[in-house]
C-alpha cells in the first residue's frame, strides 16, 4: 500500500526566489473563466503575476495552463465560438477594454510557441518582423534591433555571418532561440512561453533556460512547462492547475518543498498526471 | 480457445490485386494520352514533309501526277476480300476543280517517279505537281526545261516573286493602312463639322491631300506588282494538259523525286518556319498560323492577368475575413459549381453582358462621336480581345479561387499565430506571411486556369474570335495594344479548318498541325509558370505545403 512521501529535495533543485522591486500585481487575473463552445476550460481563476519575475504554469495535459497563457495576449480570440468571464488586467488596465486595440496589446506581450515557427524569410527579416509591421523602415535601427535581440537570445555568434540566409535552414534549437529573438525585438513588457523546450534536446533546453534567467531582468515571463525540473530551475513562482482550476499558486520554493495542497504534492512527486 | 485464421500465402490478403488494378488504371490513361500525342505529332508532321511524287498510269489510259495522301479500304468492298483505294493530291484546282482524287487501287497499272517532276506551292488554286516545259521570265526571255540551270532559275524566280509580294504587302498594310485610318478619322471630323457647323475647308483640304497620297501609294503598289512581270512557269500536268503558273503566284518550288534527304529536311524546316511565323493563305489551308498563335498567346496572358487579382482577392476574403457559416458555405458551393457551368454559357453571358452592356456603355460614354458619325460602327460594343479575356477570366475564376483557398489553408497555423503574436494586423499577416507562403499554390491555380483558358473555343466564338483577322491585336500604331480588336485563335482555327473549310481534304492535315502547335503553346505557357513556381518553392523550402 503506497504511503504519501514528501518530494525528495535531492531530485528537484529549487532556486531561491529572486528579490523583486517591481509591481506585485503587474498582471492581475480576476475570476477568469473561459469556454470553448460549450466546454468550460477555465474556471474562476484569480492570480497576480509580479513584474520582472518568471512564473511557471504546471499541471497535467488539458488542465488549462496553455489556455490561460494564450488569453494573456488574446490569441484565443482567433478560435471560433470562444467566450470568457471575469477579467485580466495588465498594469491595472483590462486587456478586454474596447478602447484597447488587440494589436497594441500583442505588441506589448510577446509570445514564443511550443513548436518553433520561424517565417520562411531570412534570419534578419524574421527578427525584425515586429518592427516592420509597426512601420520601422530605417535600416540602421533595424540592424541594431536585430543584433540586440539576437545577442539577448544567445544566437548572435552563431548566425551573425548569415543573417540573410533562410531561417528554415537553422537547427531546431537555433530556430526556437530565433523565435525568442523575434518575440523580444520590439521590447515587449511581457514574454509568454508555451512549452518552449518541449521539442528540444537537453543542450538547447539548457541554453534557453539560461536565456530565461537573463531575460528576467527586463521582461515579465510566463512559461508553461511539462517539466517539473524546468519549472523549479527557472521560475520564481509556480501555479499548479488541475481540470481547469487553479489548485495552488505560490513561490516555487514553497510549491516544490512544502505544498499546501495534497493534489499539488501528488503531482510534483510524480504520482499522477 | 479461439484460433486466429491461418495467414494465407496467396496474393489477395495482402491487397496486391488492388495495386495491380490501380497500376492498370494509370497505364490505360498514359497509353491513351501518349497515343493521342503520337497521332497528332505524326499527322501534324506530315503537313511539312515532301515525299516523292509518283506518276500513276491507270487502266483507262489516264495518267495522273500527285502526292499520295492516304490509302484506305474501300467502304463498299467485302470484309474478307478488302479492296483498297488511294487518294492522290494532284493540286491544280484551276484544271481539276479539286485538289484530291480517289482512285481504286486495281485501276492503277503502274507507278513511276519521273525525275523532272516539280512540286509547286502557289498563292492560289492549291499546290501543283507538274512536268515543267519552260520558264518565261519578266524580261520575256524563255528558258526551256531541258536546258541546264533551269531549276536554279526557277528558284530565283520564286525568290523574286516572294520579295515583290513582301514589298507589296508592306506598302498595302502599313502605308495604305495608315492613310486609310487617317482618312477614316478625317471623314468623321468632316461629318461632325457638317453637323455642328464647324469650318469645313481645312478638313476638306486634309481629305484631298490624303486622297492624293492614297492614289500615289496605290500606284506605287501596282508598280511593285508589275515588277513581277507577265512571265511564269509553263508546264504540263499528269494528263498532259498545259498549265501556266504566273511568277507572282509562286511560293515554293522543289524537285520531289530528285531531292536528297538533306534537301527534303531543309524544305520541311522552311515549311515549319512559314507555319509558325507567316500568315495564312488559301482560306487558312496553307501558309502560317502566326496571327492565331499570337492571338492565343496575348489572350491567354491577358486572361491570366485579369483572373489572378480577382481570384486571389476573393479567396483571401473567403478564407481570412468572411465569418465561417452557412452563407459562406453556400458561396463556396456556388463558386465550385461555377466551374461546372458549360463554357458556352459563359460565352453567352460575355456577349450579353460584356459586349452589349459594358461595351455598349463604353461606346456611348467615350466614343459617342465615332458612333454618331461613323454609321454606328461600334468600337468596344462588339466582340474583341478584352471581352474574350474577361469572359475566360470569369470562367477560370473558380479554379484560381479554389487553389488560392487551399494554399492559404495549407500555411501552417504556427506561422499565422507567430505573425499575429508579433503584433501584426490581419492584413499585414496576409500580405507578408500568408501570400508569399501560398504563392506556389496560387501559381498552380493559375497554371490550371491558363491550361483551361488557352484551349477553350466555344465562348470565344461569341465574343470576338474570327476566322481571319486583318490586323494583330498588337502593332506599331498607338496605343499599341488594341483590346477592341477581333483576333484569331488556334482552338477556333482547328474548328474552322476541320469543320468549316471549303476544301476539307486540304485542311485535314492542317488541323493536326494546328492542334500540335496549340499543344506546344499550352505546354510552353505551363512550363513557364512551373518554372516560376519552382523558384518560389525554393525560396520557401522547408515550409510545409
Amino acid at each position: 500500500m503506497p504511503t504519501m512521501t514528501a518530494p525528495t529535495p535531492a531530485r528537484i533543485k529549487v532556486r531561491p526566489a529572486a528579490e523583486n522591486d517591481g509591481r506585485k500585481d503587474f498582471i492581475s487575473i480576476r475570476d477568469f473563466g473561459f469556454w470553448y463552445g460549450d466546454k468550460k476550460a477555465l474556471d474562476g481563476m484569480t492570480l497576480d503575476i509580479p513584474e520582472r519575475q518568471v512564473v511557471a504554469f504546471i499541471g497535467p495535459s488539458g488542465c488549462g495552463k496553455s489556455t490561460l497563457l494564450r488569453n494573456l495576449n488574446r490569441m484565443n480570440d482567433l478560435i471560433d465560438g470562444v467566450r470568457h468571464e471575469g477579467d485580466i488586467l495588465i498594469k491595472g488596465r483590462s486587456i478586454y477594454d474596447p478602447g484597447l486595440e488587440v494589436i497594441s496589446l500583442r505588441r506589448r506581450v510577446g509570445m514564443v510557441f511550443q513548436k518553433s515557427n520561424p517565417f520562411p524569410k531570412s534570419i534578419f527579416e524574421n527578427v525584425v518582423y515586429a518592427l516592420r509591421v509597426v512601420g520601422v523602415t530605417d535600416r540602421g535601427a533595424l540592424e541594431e534591433a536585430c543584433e540586440t535581440s539576437l545577442r539577448k537570445a544567445a544566437l548572435w555568434d552563431e548566425v551573425k555571418d548569415r543573417l540573410d540566409d533562410n531561417a528554415l535552414g537553422l537547427s531546431g534549437g537555433q530556430m526556437q532561440r530565433l523565435c525568442i529573438a523575434r518575440a523580444i525585438a520590439n521590447r515587449p513588457e511581457i514574454l509568454l512561453m508555451d512549452e518552449p523546450c518541449s521539442a528540444l534536446d537537453p543542450i538547447a533546453t539548457g541554453k534557453i533556460e539560461e536565456l530565461i534567467h537573463e531575460l528576467k531582468v527586463q521582461f515579465t515571463i510566463v512559461i508553461v512547462t511539462h517539466s517539473m525540473q524546468q519549472a523549479a530551475r527557472v521560475s520564481d513562482r509556480t501555479a499548479f492547475f488541475y481540470l481547469g482550476k487553479l489548485v495552488e499558486y505560490d513561490t516555487t520554493e514553497k510549491i516544490f518543498m512544502n505544498p499546501s495542497q495534497a493534489q499539488t504534492e501528488a503531482y510534483i512527486s510524480g504520482r499522477f498526471g | 480457445m479461439a484460433t486466429l485464421p491461418e495467414v494465407s500465402d496467396s496474393a489477395s490478403p495482402r491487397g496486391e490485386p488492388w495495386v495491380w488494378f490501380t497500376g492498370l488504371g494509370l497505364v490505360v490513361g498514359l497509353v491513351m494520352i501518349a497515343g493521342l500525342l503520337a497521332l497528332v505529332l505524326w499527322n501534324g508532321a506530315k503537313v511539312f514533309w515532301a515525299p516523292p511524287v509518283p506518276e500513276a498510269r491507270l487502266k483507262d489510259g489516264r495518267t495522273l501526277l500527285g502526292q499520295l495522301a492516304q490509302r484506305r479500304v474501300k467502304p463498299s468492298s467485302p470484309a474478307n476480300a478488302p479492296r483498297y483505294e488511294r487518294q492522290y493530291q494532284v493540286g491544280l484546282r484551276e484544271l481539276n476543280g479539286q485538289s484530291f482524287l480517289w482512285v481504286d487501287e486495281s485501276e492503277v497499272v503502274s507507278e513511276s517517279f519521273p525525275a523532272d517532276v516539280v512540286g509547286l506551292e502557289r498563292m492560289e488554286n492549291g499546290p501543283a505537281f507538274v512536268r515543267p516545259v519552260a520558264l518565261v521570265r519578266a524580261d520575256g526571255s524563255r528558258l526551256e526545261a531541258s536546258s541546264p540551270g533551269f531549276f536554279p532559275a526557277l528558284l530565283a524566280e520564286v525568290e523574286r516573286a516572294e520579295s515583290v509580294r513582301r514589298r507589296h504587302s508592306v506598302l498595302v498594310r502599313d502605308a495604305i493602312g495608315g492613310v486609310n485610318a487617317a482618312m477614316e478619322s478625317a471623314r468623321i471630323d468632316l461629318r461632325r463639322a457638317e453637323d455642328k457647323g464647324g469650318d469645313l475647308v481645312p478638313i476638306r483640304t486634309r481629305i484631298a491631300a490624303l486622297e492624293k497620297e492614297y492614289a500615289a501609294l496605290r500606284e506605287r503598289a501596282e508598280a511593285v506588282l508589275a515588277e513581277a512581270g507577265k512571265g511564269g512557269l509553263e508546264s504540263r500536268d499528269g494528263a498532259g494538259r498545259s498549265v501556266v503558273s504566273p511568277s507572282l503566284t509562286l511560293v515554293r518550288a522543289w524537285l520531289p523525286n530528285r531531292m536528297g534527304p538533306g534537301e527534303r529536311f531543309g524544305l520541311m524546316m522552311s515549311r515549319v518556319r512559314e507555319f509558325v511565323f507567316d500568315e495564312p493563305r488559301e482560306a487558312n489551308t496553307e501558309g502560317g498560323l502566326f496571327p492565331a498563335m499570337f492571338g492565343t498567346l496575348v489572350m491567354t496572358v491577358f486572361m491570366s492577368l485579369l483572373v489572378t487579382p480577382f481570384g486571389v482577392i476573393a479567396a483571401i476574403y473567403l478564407r481570412e475575413y468572411a465569418a465561417q457559416g452557412p452563407v459562406l458555405r453556400a458561396v463556396r458551393i456556388s463558386v465550385n459549381n461555377l466551374a461546372g457551368v458549360p463554357s458556352i454559357v459563359f460565352g453567352v453571358f460575355g456577349l450579353g453582358f460584356f459586349v452589349y452592356v459594358l461595351g455598349g456603355s463604353v461606346d456611348r460614354l467615350f466614343f459617342a462621336d465615332q458612333l454618331k458619325y461613323n454609321n454606328n460602327t461600334p468600337v468596344f460594343g462588339t466582340g474583341g480581345l478584352l471581352w474574350c479575356s474577361l469572359t475566360l477570366a470569369l470562367m477560370t475564376l473558380p479554379v484560381v479561387i479554389v487553389a488560392t483557398e487551399e494554399a492559404l489553408a495549407a500555411v501552417p497555423r504556427g506561422m499565422r499565430e507567430a505573425s499575429l503574436a508579433a503584433g501584426a494586423s490581419k492584413w499585414q499577416t496576409v500580405r507578408h506571411i500568408l501570400l508569399p507562403a501560398s504563392a506556389p499554390g496560387i501559381l498552380t491555380g493559375i497554371i490550371l486556369a491558363m491550361a483551361r483558358g488557352a484551349g477553350e473555343v466555344a465562348p470565344l466564338m461569341l465574343v470576338g474570335v474570327v476566322k481571319l483577322a486583318p490586323t494583330l491585336p498588337f502593332d506599331g500604331t498607338a496605343p499599341f495594344l488594341h483590346l477592341d480588336r477581333k483576333f484569331m485563335h488556334l482552338g477556333f482555327h482547328v474548328y474552322d479548318l476541320g469543320f468549316q473549310s471549303p476544301d476539307s481534304d486540304a485542311a485535314r492535315p492542317m488541323v493536326f498541325a494546328t492542334t500540335l502547335l496549340l499543344i506546344i503553346l499550352v505546354v510552353a505557357l505551363n512550363l513557364g509558370a512551373i518554372w516560376i513556381r519552382n523558384r518560389l518553392r525554393r525560396r520557401f523550402r522547408g515550409a510545409a505545403f
